[in-house]
Parts: C-alpha cells; structure tokens; sequence
C-alpha cells in the first residue's frame, strides 16, 4: 500500500534524524511512501497566532496536492498532524473558513474536495501493519532498556481517534513488541513548551528539565519520542542554562523509529544516532545482547 | 515600604462588544458557559508563569476588560497543547480562544515591545509568505536580531552541538512556486 | 337527554378571558358573525366561561333552546375542555357533542394586529362550528383495576412504598434482584445530614418487609416479561435458583465457615471488590431474608460437579439444595412502581484521576464500606497496601456537570462528599481535601451540615481537580498522590500531595436501564433516567398509565427526597387501586373490521403496542385500553379502515375547509 508522505520542514532540518530512521524503519516493512511534490510549511502554531485564515489556506494547500496525488498522508511531524487535521476539521464545521480557503485554492488553480486521510505513523503502525508484523521483523529484541514513552501534545490532542488523548499506548505497544519494557510515565502527553524553548528559554528548559527528571526518576533508560520539536527541546537543553536554579538532569532522547531500527538490526548511522546531542550509546548498552536470528 | 496601588474597575472600562467578538471567532462560541472550575488552569503546564491563568482569561474576556486580558502574558505563553480543550467539562476550545486573542492582540499591536514570542511569530509568518517553508536557523537569527541580539552569542554552545550532529543548516528552504502561494494567500483573505 | 333530531342545533360562545382575548380580538365582533352561521342557534361572549355562571349559561342554554352541539372559543383544550364537556353534560348532551376552539394560545396570546386576529377568529370558529356537526356521541371506556401491585426494586424506595401499600391492606410483590433487600442505602456507613446510621435506620425497615403479612418479598428474582396496560399487567418473573431452600435455611452461616474453600477467594461485591467472599456467602449480615446463597460461577461442585461438599455436613437443616432449578411465576398485578436505583459512575471513564491506575484512588463507595464498622477492614482506614494514610483528598464532580461524560448534577455529591470527610477525619486523624467547584447543600439541615464541617478543620479548595498522577516535583511529594488543580479563590495553581484520594463519583441510570424501559413500555430521557410524565406536576407518573417511578431510577435524589417519592408513586397506585376503575379518553382508534385486508401494516407501527392480529378472522384488532390516540395507524393505513374516535375525516376535512374558505 503506497502512502502519501509529508515531512514538514523540521524533518528536513534539525529533526533530519526522525526522517532517517523512519524511511529505515519503512523500508524494512516494505512500507511505500511518496513525498508530496513541492509541499509548503504547514504553519505549525506561529502562522495560527497571526492570520487565521492564511494559516488554514497554507495547510490547504497541502492537502489539495496530497489528494491530487492520492492514498492516505502519512504524517510524522506531531504539529504538522494537528495542523493538517484541524484545517480538515474547520473546513467541514465552519463555512466562513471553508469559502475562504477555497476561494485561495480556487485563484490558483487547486482543489480540494475533503477526501485525505491525513495519518500519523504511530495509526497506520498500528492499524494497516499490526503488531503482529512488527514484531516479526525483530531481530534484536531491546530486552533490558527501559523506555518512558513521550508523546507530547498536539499528535493526541484534541484531533486524534487513534489512541486516547489523555492515556495514549500506541508507542507502547508498539516499542513492547520490539521488546522495551516502557516504565509507568505520568507526564507522557503535558507539553515541552513547544516554540517557547527559543522564545522564554528560562520558562521552555523548566518543563523540558520536569519532564526528563520525572523519566529518570520513575526509572527510564530513555525517553522515545515522536515529535521532532519535542525531540528538540528534549535533547538540546540538558545542560544548565543562564540563571537555572536547578540542577539539570542528563537523559537520552530518540524517536521511537530509531529504537524500531535497533530492535530490526539496522545501522545506528543509518537510524541517525549520531544526531543526538546527548548521546544514547551509553543508555543502549543496557540492553541485554539477545539475537533472534 | 511598598508602593500602595489601588485597584477597582469602573463600568467604563468594559468592551461590551469584546466577547461578542471573541466567541465570533471558529471555536470561540461556548466561552459564555464557563462556570469557573479552574480545570483549564489546573491542567496547563504554563499556567504556573502566566500573570492570568486561562481561566481568568476567559472570565475577564467574557466581561470585556479587553486591555487586561490582550496585555496580559497568558495568551502569548500558551503552548497550544490543548489539554484544557479536551479536558473542559463545557466543550469550551480554549486553545481557540487563545489564538483568537493572539491574532487580535496582533492586529491591534497590543503586547509588549520586543517580547519575542508575537515577533517569532510574525518572522514566520514573513518567512512562509516569502519562501513556502522555515528555515529554522534563520528563523532563530530574525528572532534575535529583532528582540535581543545578545541572546545569540550565548547559545554557541547550543550552535556547536547542532554543528557537530549534522542538525545545523544556514540553507534557505524554498518551495518552487513561491509566487503561486502568495496569491493564494492573499485570495483567500480577500485582497 | 336532548331529543335526537336531525337538525343541528349549535350553541356558540366566546369568552374574553378577561383582556386576554378581549384586548386583541373584538370577541362582539365574532359572537354577532357566528350568530349569522348556518345551524348556529345561541351565539354569546362571556368575561369568563370557565366560572361557575359561564358554565351554568351553557347547560341552561341547552335546555331551554334543546341545542344539540356546543362550540366554546376560548382558551386551551389542555386548560378547560374537560370544564366544558362537564358543563354540556350537566345540561344533559353527552360531552362528546362539545368542540374547543383555542382563539387565546393560537390566537390573541400571539399576534398584535387586531383586525388581523380577529379576522382569524372568525376563521377558526366557522371551522369549529362545521366540525362539532359531524360528531358523534362517545362513552368513556372503564378499565376495572386489580388490587395487587408489584413493585420492582428493594432499596429504600421499594421498601417504603411496599411498606405504604401494604398498611392499606393491599397485596404487594416486592421483587428484588439481588440476593438482598436494601439497596445502596445498606451499604452507607452514616447518612447526611444527621449521621444516623444506615444500617440502624433501614434493617427495622427491611424487617418490617420480611415480616409484613401482605408483602410478598421475592428477592434473587427479575422481571422479565410485561404484559397488558392499566389495572391488569401480566407479569413474568424469574426466581433465580440460590441452591438453598429460604424456607430451610436460618442464616447460621456454618455452610460457609465448613466450605472447602478454606479463605475466601471471589470478588466480595457488596464490600465492591474490598473484601473476598467465599462461593457460599450472605451479602453482609443483616441480609433480608437472612438466607446463604452459592454462586454457581464460583462453586466447586456446581461448575465441575467434584467436591466433598463440606457444605452439606455442616447443615443440619438440610437447606442446601443443588439440583435447584430456576422457577418462573406468573402474577397479575393492576399497578407497577418501578424502584430500580442507580449506578455510580464508573471512574475508569476517567483515567486522568488516577483510578485504576494507582491503588489508592477509590470510588466514595468503597470509602463508604471501607469506614463501615462492618466493613471489610471493621472501620479502619487503611490504603490498599496496608498504610493509615496521613492526608486524603476528596473529589467533587467526577462523572457529573461534565460534556465529556455526565452533563447533569447528581445531587447528592457534595453533601456526601462532606460527610466522608468528617467520618475519615474521625476515623484516621488525617489531613482531608475537598476539591469543590460550587457547594450544593440545599436540603433540610445541609448548610447547617456544611458550617459545622467548616469547623472541622477539613481543607475547602474551590477548584475542579485536573490531574492526579504520582508525578513527584520535591522529595516530599515522592510516593504519594499528587492533586493539581488550580486553587480559584486564592488565584494560583497549587499541588497538593496526599496518601488516598477519594472520587465522589455521580448517580447513572443502572446499565440496563433501555432495556427495563422497553420492557415496561415507558420513556428514558436524554440523561438516561426513566422518564416522568411532567417533571413539574406528574414526576411519579410515567406516560403509560399505571406505572409509577420511585426513587433513583427517575433522577439523583437524596434518601428524604426518595422515601417521599415513593410515598407519593404508592398514593397514586392507591388512588388507582381504591377507584376501582378508570374511565378512559376515547379519543381512541378504531378498525372497520370490513374494510380491514389483513395487510398488518399498522401493527409494528404502534408505539403502544395496542394492535394485535386476530388469526381466525385474519384482521387486526386494536385494544382500546392500551391505545393513547397517537394517530400513527389511522394515517398509516392503506386501506382506510382505521378510523378514530374524535378525529374522524370528516370532521378534519371540514374544519379544513371553512379555515381555507376564508382565503
């Protein structure tokens, strides 16, 4: 089955990572994607604080390209996800925004009828390829590490059918069939703080450092994640920063596609290992040397 | 000695037509049935810095104090991570409203010289406008250099980690039809 | 009695209704332009015809001018038609000569143009006026009433309107489900706001049941067919088999101290999953009737058929009966009070509170069980992994005034909430939290309750619980159960880490509740509850006649407010029972058994369920008792040979006719 594929611009620039162990990871499962031709900036949530109606057209315009292209969008940026499927959802609730963006597609030639599917990896790992099939394709089972599943905001809230948006366990089924053990996360879905790691550092490395230490604490080797943004301010502002009160914490953080790739026996460079800020090597050597052959 | 302020609000200082406006906006329409709970406020993650937690936002957004509630720093520290959406027990989008506030505060240039989250937002949005996509370095320098260049020398270290991992890029992402997008944008809005 | 004649004699009336009709319709106006209609004999306005001397005109008018029709123009059928049809019988003319015409709600009550409305008048009374011609005399049916009356659930409702009932000295079966009478209120520790024990209040009550000559108290049973419509319900009931002969059995309870089973290992669910039971046990000790039951899932011998059966030696009353069988019985009944309750909510719907997920969130039901001195701890508050705890947060309003799971209050939540905070204080020295949006204390002696727990020390914080996670920030916080929530009065978000936390979950319709409506024929609302007739002036009758609501199965209440509702669904099934017999409407259908192919399209329309098919004559048959005059037949018959009693077609077309001639 050939998906639609849409990166959006973290997965080009820092969060390049995420894209390598995910096309890795698909090329295993012998997962086809194509990218959608000359696709823009979703918007993400600054273009939605300036112009409402610009920022659904942007996404629009995806979409229209996504459909003339056809199959289902798979769409691995957690902010790109929420952006996508909110426009899908005020084009059908709210006839002001509807006429709007159409009348922006409409002046250059595009369409868009509705009939995307737009979908986050984690849905169609769990959906169109089952656990099942994931699990088969473990060659080195990740027994021994233990694993506090980060999913961040904007992939369950407020949109996604997919997994529940307070308790999400679609990563942790996922990872536990790659054989993880995922330590019990009461902070799974409370947000980073998104852009505000670059804008208010001192308020954005506060929540990062919260949700690392209670990771630590309840007994993670590492954190997976699956937003590039998260990964981000996760991984980058472990050390201490001007004027931090506390004393940082120092923890792994992956994509949830790189440990897939580990479980599945590709190459750490391939799986964009080496793009940790903090390095994982140290966390991954808990793993006991198990090899299904 | 601290200073002594006097605080009372007078009738007059009241936009009646405010939250009309407000809850005239896609998302904005259940605001009046707020009852108070603080679930929003409980929840967010940012509430903790805000100087209005949301759920005084929507209060005082419901009875018109449109300054105190467009100055205030709530509207910009919200993350957009929807948690009080999905939890409030009135089906109130809180995280609309925010947006709604953000792009009115915008509009009418109402926040704070220099406070960097509207400025990162209005580089982006000039960014998309010109070239369809972020370029993330770029989009971090605009931010500096329009709030606080200093900023920028303390975060080598930052720079050197995202160097020597390969995450660093001084490219300009582009789309091709760039010319195709910005008349898209501007029929949309009606120009 | 009028001589029947041919000639049509109309006697029209107009009432002003004060200025409510005479302020926009020129009421002489319309008297003088009936006057001038064909068959129309007396024609007047009156101030008010629903008086005493406006009625007294109609019966005297008919006398004295032998009028054969009465057409009144005034307010809403609703208000006074039964006034008037009285009035037309007191003159002698059978009532169902008499047609309303409401020129006030469809008429001067919402238009301003005067020529208008009195334009309209004229229209609707040439209509009413044609129409009176075509109607014929009816009689109200009469259904007779059987005495007895089941009633369907033992809680305190059940209980109290059996006892109520059966003083009057009729027959009541009380059918209870459960192996128990007593309900939800035999598992409360104390009860607000006097602090009365439950137990010590509700087991005279249920000995009362037990012993009472006229009640029949069949527990362990369930309805599960109705037949029939008011005044003569056929009724099936189960009698699920306990293995144990309640005529035998004393309740000595030596079968389960000999069980082979030498703890107890199955889920304990009147101490709700608190304590295990063995598979032969009594509910809780003062079970009425104090009888042991064996569950059938849990026994040895009932599920593999090998077992030393211990049982049997240690009773020497020769009770245990294994090969017992399941019985269904028959009753005919005239009235039914459902007392069915409620079901807490089910806080795994909410998991950002934590239950399930950590071990010491517990429903306040299990609190209440867990403070009981009969309890599965004898009154000691400990968490589930054997600690006292220090400090308890209390949750108002989980399950209820929330779009995410239960829109409506449940009433009962704060008050109860209050009270488990003092009985946990009293029990445990502990540290309480209550964690409040708005504190609902409106009944007898609440506030009162409410000021004497505020000088309790217990901790008010205004503000809806967000999260409670084991998320530890300092090290005081680590192992306990963290409450985040924003603190509204004092304006800042706090954390608050306690030991045990407590949900006051709200009241649900019981889980079966659409599948109990359906089988007694009544409505649910929106919400789930049974639904009354009005919820104003009717809330313990339902829309089918004869069948009555008590208690929780109608909506949240409080035990007062239940012990009164059920008192007040036994007065209405008494003043049933003590007529005698009802007269019935007879605006019912009817089939012109001639014209009737035997199509039986209309009998799955009925939402009464009153058509049946006659096999031998292959025609269906519409029970007049049970029909409620919907219309949904007569409209949908292809044949046109159902007709109905009040709105037969020529009476329509007719009115049709003289509103579309003044076009």
């Amino acid at each position: 089955m050939k998906y639609g594929y849409f990166p959006g611009c973290s997965l080009k620039g820092t969060g390049r990572a995420y894209e390598e162990s995910l096309l890795e990871v698909l090329r295993a499962l012998e997962i086809e994607i194509q990218e959608l031709p000359d696709w823009n900036c979703c918007g993400a949530t600054a273009y939605m604080a300036v112009d409402e109606i610009k920022a659904f057209t942007l996404a629009a315009r995806n979409l229209a390209i996504a459909e003339k292209q056809g199959g289902d969008l798979m769409t691995p940026c957690a902010a790109c996800y929420l952006v996508l499927v909110k426009t899908q959802h005020y084009l059908k609730e709210y006839p002001k925004v509807r006429d709007a963006v159409h009348r922006g597609l409409n002046a250059v030639g595009l369409r868009y009828e509705g009939k995307v599917k737009v979908r986050h990896p984690l849905d169609i790992l769990t959906n169109d390829i089952g656990l099942d099939a994931i699990r088969a394709r473990v060659k080195q089972p990740l027994k021994g590490l233990k694993v506090a599943t980060y999913y961040g905001c904007q992939v369950v809230r407020p949109y996604a059918t997919f997994d529940h948006q307070d308790y999400p366990t679609t990563m942790d089924r996922i990872l536990e069939a790659c054989g993880a053990e995922i330590v019990h996360y009461p902070l799974k879905t409370k947000c980073c703080g998104g852009s505000l790691t670059g804008t208010l550092t001192e308020v954005g490395a506060r929540l990062c450092h919260i949700l690392r230490a209670e990771a630590k604490r309840q007994g993670a080797d590492l954190i997976a994640t699956l937003c590039p943004l998260c990964q981000f301010n996760l991984d980058a502002y472990q050390d201490k920063q001007p004027g931090q009160w506390f004393e940082p914490v120092k923890l792994p953080v992956v994509y949830f596609t790189q440990l897939m790739g580990l479980a599945y026996g590709l190459s750490e460079k391939k799986l964009g290992l080496g793009r940790n800020i903090v390095s994982a090597a140290p966390a991954l050597r808990h793993r006991s040397a198990v090899t299904t052959a | 000695m601290q200073a002594i302020r006097q605080m009372i609000k007078l009738d007059a200082e009241r936009d009646r037509g405010f939250a009309a406006d407000i809850m005239a906006a896609p998302g904005g329409e259940q605001l009046e049935r707020c009852f108070q709970c603080g679930t929003c406020s409980g929840v967010c993650p940012l509430s903790i810095y805000m100087d209005y937690t949301p759920r005084r936002v929507i209060y005082l957004t419901r009875a018109g104090f449109k300054q105190e509630v467009l100055k205030s720093n709530t509207i910009w520290l919200c993350a957009s991570c929807y948690a009080c959406t999905v939890d409030c027990p009135k089906g109130i989008h809180i995280t609309d409203i925010m947006y709604a506030l953000k792009q009115r505060a915008i509009r009418e240039r109402l926040y704070p010289r220099a406070f960097p989250i509207p400025v990162l937002a209005r580089e982006f949005f000039k960014m998309v406008r010109s070239t369809g996509r972020t370029s993330e370095s770029w989009l971090v320098i605009r931010l500096l250099m329009n709030t606080n260049i200093l900023k920028l020398f303390g975060m080598w270290r930052l720079g050197l980690n995202l160097m020597r991992t390969g995450r660093f890029s001084l490219k300009t992402e582009r789309i091709r039809q760039t010319g195709e997008l910005r008349r898209m944008l501007d029929a949309a809005s009606g120009k | 009695m009028a001589e029947r004649s041919n000639e049509i004699r109309v006697g029209f009336y107009i009432c002003h209704c004060g200025t409510n009709i005479a302020g926009t319709i020129d009421v002489t106006a319309v008297a003088e332009y009936a006057g001038k209609l064909p068959n129309v004999v007396v024609s007047r306005d009156y101030k008010y015809m629903c008086s005493d001397p406006g009625q007294e005109l109609i019966a005297s008018d008919i006398r004295e001018h032998k009028l054969n029709r009465i057409v009144v123009a005034s307010c809403s059928p609703l208000l006074h038609e039964e006034t008037f049809r009285h009035a037309t019988q007191m003159g002698g003319l059978n009532p169902f000569f008499f047609q309303m015409v409401n020129i006030r709600e469809h008429n001067s009550w919402v238009h301003t143009d005067k020529a208008a409305a009195t334009t309209k008048a004229k229209d609707q009374v040439r209509a009413g006026i044609r129409r009176v011609g075509f109607h014929a005399a009816l009689e109200k049916t009469r259904v007779k009433i059987h005495p007895d009356v089941l009633v369907v659930g033992g809680g305190i409702a059940g209980i109290h309107a059996s006892l109520t009932l059966a003083n009057a000295g009729k027959q009541v079966y009380l059918i209870e489900r459960s192996p128990t009478i007593g309900g939800h209120m035999a598992m409360f520790d104390k009860t607000f706001p006097t602090l009365d024990c439950a137990a010590c209040i509700l087991t005279p009550k249920m000995s009362s049941v037990k012993n009472h000559p006229n009640i029949h108290m069949w527990t362990y049973s369930e309805v599960t067919a109705v037949d029939g419509y008011v005044g003569n319900f056929k009724v099936k009931i189960r009698r699920k088999p306990r293995y144990i002969s309640e005529e035998l059995c004393v309740g000595c309870m030596a079968c389960i101290e000999q069980c082979v089973f030498k703890q107890p290992r199955f889920e304990d669910d009147f101490n709700q999953g608190l304590a295990k039971r063995k598979p032969v046990y009594i509910p809780f000790p003062q079970a009425t009737p104090q009888v042991v039951l064996i569950d059938p899932e849990d026994c040895l011998y009932l599920k593999t058929g090998k077992c030393k059966q211990t049982c049997l030696e240690a009773c020497d009353r020769n009770a245990i009966i294994f090969d017992q069988k399941e019985e269904i019985v028959d009753l005919e009944v005239g009235t039914i009070i459902l007392a069915t309750g409620f079901q807490i909510f089910d806080p795994h719907r909410t998991p950002q509170y934590g239950y399930g997920i950590y071990p010491n969130v517990y429903t306040a039901l299990e609190i209440e069980r867990l403070v009981n001195a009969s309890g599965p701890t004898g009154g000691h508050v400990t968490t589930r992994d054997g600690r006292e705890p220090k400090s308890i947060g209390i949750i108002h309003c989980v399950g209820s005034r929330d779009d995410n799971t239960n829109k409506y209050c449940s009433r009962v939540c704060c008050m109860y909430s209050l009270k488990l905070a003092h009985l946990l204080k009293e029990h445990s020295g502990a540290e309480v939290y209550n964690f409040y949006i708005d504190m609902r204390t409106p009944g007898k002696g609440y506030e009162e309750f409410y000021d004497r727990l505020l000088q309790e020390g217990v901790q008010f914080i205004r503000g809806r619980v967000a999260e409670i996670s084991d998320w530890a920030l300092t090290k005081e916080e680590e192992g306990k159960l963290i409450i985040r929530c924003e603190d509204t009065l004092a304006g800042f978000v706090r954390r608050t880490p306690v030991d045990m936390v407590v949900l006051s979950v709200g009241l649900e319709a019981q889980p079966d509740a659409q599948d109990v409506r359906r089988m007694f024929n009544i409505g649910c609302g929106g919400d789930g509850f049974f639904l009354e007739r009005h919820p104003k002036l009717a809330p313990v009758d339902t829309f089918t006649d004869g069948i009555f609501l008590a208690g929780c199965c109608q909506a949240p209440r409080d035990i007062p407010d239940t012990v009164a509702q059920a008192g007040a669904a036994a007065a209405q099934a008494l003043a049933l029972i003590d007529a005698g017999e009802i007269e019935q409407e007879p605006n019912t259908a009817y089939i012109v058994e001639e014209d009737c192919s035997g199509c039986k399209s209309c009998i799955p329309l009925c939402p009464y369920t009153a058509i049946t098919f006659d096999e031998t004559k292959k025609k269906a048959v519409i029970n007049a008792a049970l029909c409620k005059g919907c219309g949904t037949c007569v409209g949908a018959c292809p044949s046109g040979s159902i007709r109905q009693n009040l709105f037969e077609d020529e009476q329509i077309f007719a009115e049709i006719e003289e509103v579309l001639s003044g076009v």
